[in-house]
């Protein structure tokens, strides 16, 4: 039987009050995510239950039950204290999927400070804008990453810890720099949990949009009601499942889900830090057992490209249940995943703001391949007039996703951005910026996003980012990027560009720029292909027209080109 | 073939390897060690056909084929004249 139940039922008696009553939370008291999701679970009797095995490059394993995450993120907490931060003080998480990312999370929670944490494959211009942007103390690190902080640490004043967790002493430190090892740090004696409350700041992650710089994503703690009943409900975590979140918690699945959800349930759960391969991951799931799946459309597609034979060499019988999220499932990946592994992965629509799950599919429910399912009770849902913002009856009519606010999880502003923040609400509603359509049954089904914001491989990639970073490039006149179709990724970086006298097309050219966007940026963002034409199409005001662009990708209708200076 | 595999394992050192205290070799895991991503695969294959003046078609190129130099180095001689 699973956690909920009837989805009929729970939404008639529905009531966030029934996640704080199982977390033991009352409206006033303290609320520290750090303290639930470590000492909490060893108060309740699982100190010695296995919290967290993980394994890096060649199978090498390190594990850790709920009473050494607990003294661990002590360990981090009491140390970070000591340099004199404090609570609602910015610390940067810019690490690999390593234990000190996961424990060091919830150390930075408990000391009141605010976690930032951030993709480790950021480029050091990406790390630099995110951490200009929220003002950082300190940046936890690796030895691996830390010349991308070296190469910002002039322009970084505010930065005054670089905080280095796997220091071999081989090489000198450098200006702020200092080392911390997790497993030889002393156990603080008398630690105390800052006293955060339902809306203290917990966790600022980043998202893009179409145009400006990106955006600081505000959580507070109170998030936690929403991520432990949305875990325990749609993920349907029980007591001695094997949890496995592919994502990275450089994004915010990789802490709402791959960190808060699973450990606020006393759950174990598997970290597999190493690169993609189909076989490596069917032999994570066949060595652990792993139980609960919640991956992402594109590593879904990757592993059906991958074929099916390779499933045959593993034993998967352990597997029980799986999820989906970062971009829309496609209906063959739902029905190839029941075929081959004799579950179908069940996509759930979310996103950094909402800072858990809204729209899903959920246990026992009639899966719609395709679909996103229906909203999680609590979440009142809709799509919206793209003008007028109001409810649109009819089904199958494409409209702007809407919800109510007023959910625990949700975003309370973008970091020193309000302005921002107040244009996502339209008419009463939370816009997240993606357009649907309801059908019959209330099923949601994603049609695109309402802007130019790229989502490659689950990521949100600003155009506006890449054509900034592009015309840093000396051989670059002008540029716009938009999206391509991709079969794996859904999307990709395409960049249109206009060179400066003096350069000319040619392969190592190209293999240049898309280098140096790799390295500046990331390698989201790298344009996959890159199309030199002559001048790009603008509005008589100037403005590159990336609609043309975007739909001569997608083999749209260009629709109306009156305002075009090349316009004939 | 020496040849190429030097030039392969300077071109990854060159420009994916963020630690520079790790020894790569012909053999190390690339992608499945995390080194390469799956996004940056793609400008490494542009860097092999714009060295080679060759086209590796993408069915070609997966992950098991690009993660080692050694294993580079046997799917570019397939395509090399």
């Amino acid at each position: 039987m699973s956690h909920i139940g009837s989805y009929e039922e729970r939404i008639k008696n529905f009531s966030w009050s029934i996640s704080e009553k199982e977390l033991g939370y009352k409206d006033g008291d303290d609320l520290n995510i750090g303290w639930y999701c470590s000492d909490r679970i060893c108060e309740m009797g699982k100190a010695d239950k296995l919290a967290l095995i993980w394994e890096g490059l060649g199978g090498v394993e390190k594990k850790y039950t709920f009473d050494d995450v607990r003294i661990n993120s002590n360990k981090i907490g009491s140390f970070l204290q000591s340099l004199g931060i404090k609570n609602e003080d910015r610390v940067c998480l810019f690490m690999d999927k390593i234990p000190e990312l996961y424990i060091g999370f919830l150390g930075v929670l408990k000391i009141g400070a605010i976690a930032q944490p951030l993709f480790s494959a950021f480029g050091e211009e990406s790390l630099h804008v995110r951490l200009d942007n929220a003002e950082t103390t300190a940046i936890l690190t690796q030895r691996k990453h830390v010349g991308k902080v070296r190469k910002i640490i002039e322009k970084s004043p505010y930065l005054k810890h670089i905080i280095i967790v796997d220091h071999d002493g081989k090489k000198p430190l450098k200006e702020r720099e200092l080392t911390f090892d997790m497993e030889t740090y002393k156990e603080p004696e008398d630690f105390k949990i800052f006293p955060t409350k339902a809306e203290s700041s917990s966790v600022l992650h980043y998202t893009s949009g179409t145009t400006g710089q990106p955006k600081g994503v505000k959580h507070v703690h109170y998030s936690l009601i929403s991520q432990y009943l949305t875990t325990k409900w749609v993920l349907d975590l029980q007591e001695d499942d094997i949890y496995w979140c592919t994502a990275d918690p450089g994004w915010v699945t990789g802490t709402s889900y791959g960190i808060i959800g699973p450990w606020s349930m006393g759950v174990t759960q598997c970290v597999l830090d190493t690169g993609f391969s189909a076989s490596s991951w069917y032999n994570f799931i066949r060595k652990h057992k792993i139980t609960m799946w919640y991956s992402a459309p594109t590593a879904i597609r990757s592993l059906m490209k991958a074929g099916d034979d390779v499933i045959k060499e593993y034993d998967l019988s352990s597997l029980r249940h799986l999820a989906s999220v970062g971009e829309p499932l496609n209906a063959e990946a739902v029905i190839w995943s029941g075929k081959v592994f004799g579950h179908e992965f069940l996509d759930t629509y979310w996103q950094t703001e909402t800072g858990s799950m809204m729209l899903t599919n959920f246990p026992d429910m009639k899966i719609k391949p395709g679909s996103m399912g229906k909203p999680f009770p609590g979440i009142t849902a809709a799509i919206v007039d793209s003008k007028t913002f109001e409810p649109i009856t009819d089904t199958g009519k494409i409209g702007l996703i809407g919800f109510k606010p007023g959910w625990p999880a949700m975003m309370r502003t973008y970091w020193n951005n309000e302005e921002t923040y107040k244009t996502k609400f339209k008419n009463g509603w939370y816009l997240p910026g993606d357009r649907s359509t309801i059908d019959k049954d209330g099923y949601f089904w994603f049609v695109g996003r309402d802007d130019d914001v790229i989502n490659t491989g689950g990521h949100l990639v600003s155009p506006f980012e890449v054509e900034s970073a592009l015309l840093e490039h000396e051989a670059i006149a002008e540029s716009a990027v938009v999206a391509k179709p991709d079969e794996v990724n859904m999307e990709v970086v395409k960049a249109f560009v206009t060179l400066n006298p003096g350069y000319e097309i040619d392969d190592m050219l190209e293999l240049n720029i898309m280098n140096f966007i790799r390295k500046k940026l990331s390698p989201l963002a790298m344009p996959q292909e890159i199309e030199y034409i002559d001048s790009l199409p603008k509005t008589r005001s100037g403005k590159i027209m990336r609609r043309l662009l975007h739909a001569k990708e997608w083999g749209e209708d260009i629709g109306d080109t009156s305002g075009l200076d090349d316009d004939e | 073939m020496e040849e190429m595999k030097d030039v392969v394992l300077e071109y990854v050192i060159e420009e994916y390897l963020e630690d520079e205290d790790e020894e790569l070799t012909y053999d190390t895991p690339l992608i499945s060690g995390g080194i390469v991503d799956s996004f940056s695969m793609v400008s490494l294959k542009r860097f092999l056909e714009a060295k080679y003046k060759i086209s590796i078609p993408d069915e070609k190129a997966s992950p098991e084929a690009f993660d080692s130099v050694n294993k580079i180095v046997e799917l570019v001689k397939e395509f090399v004249g």
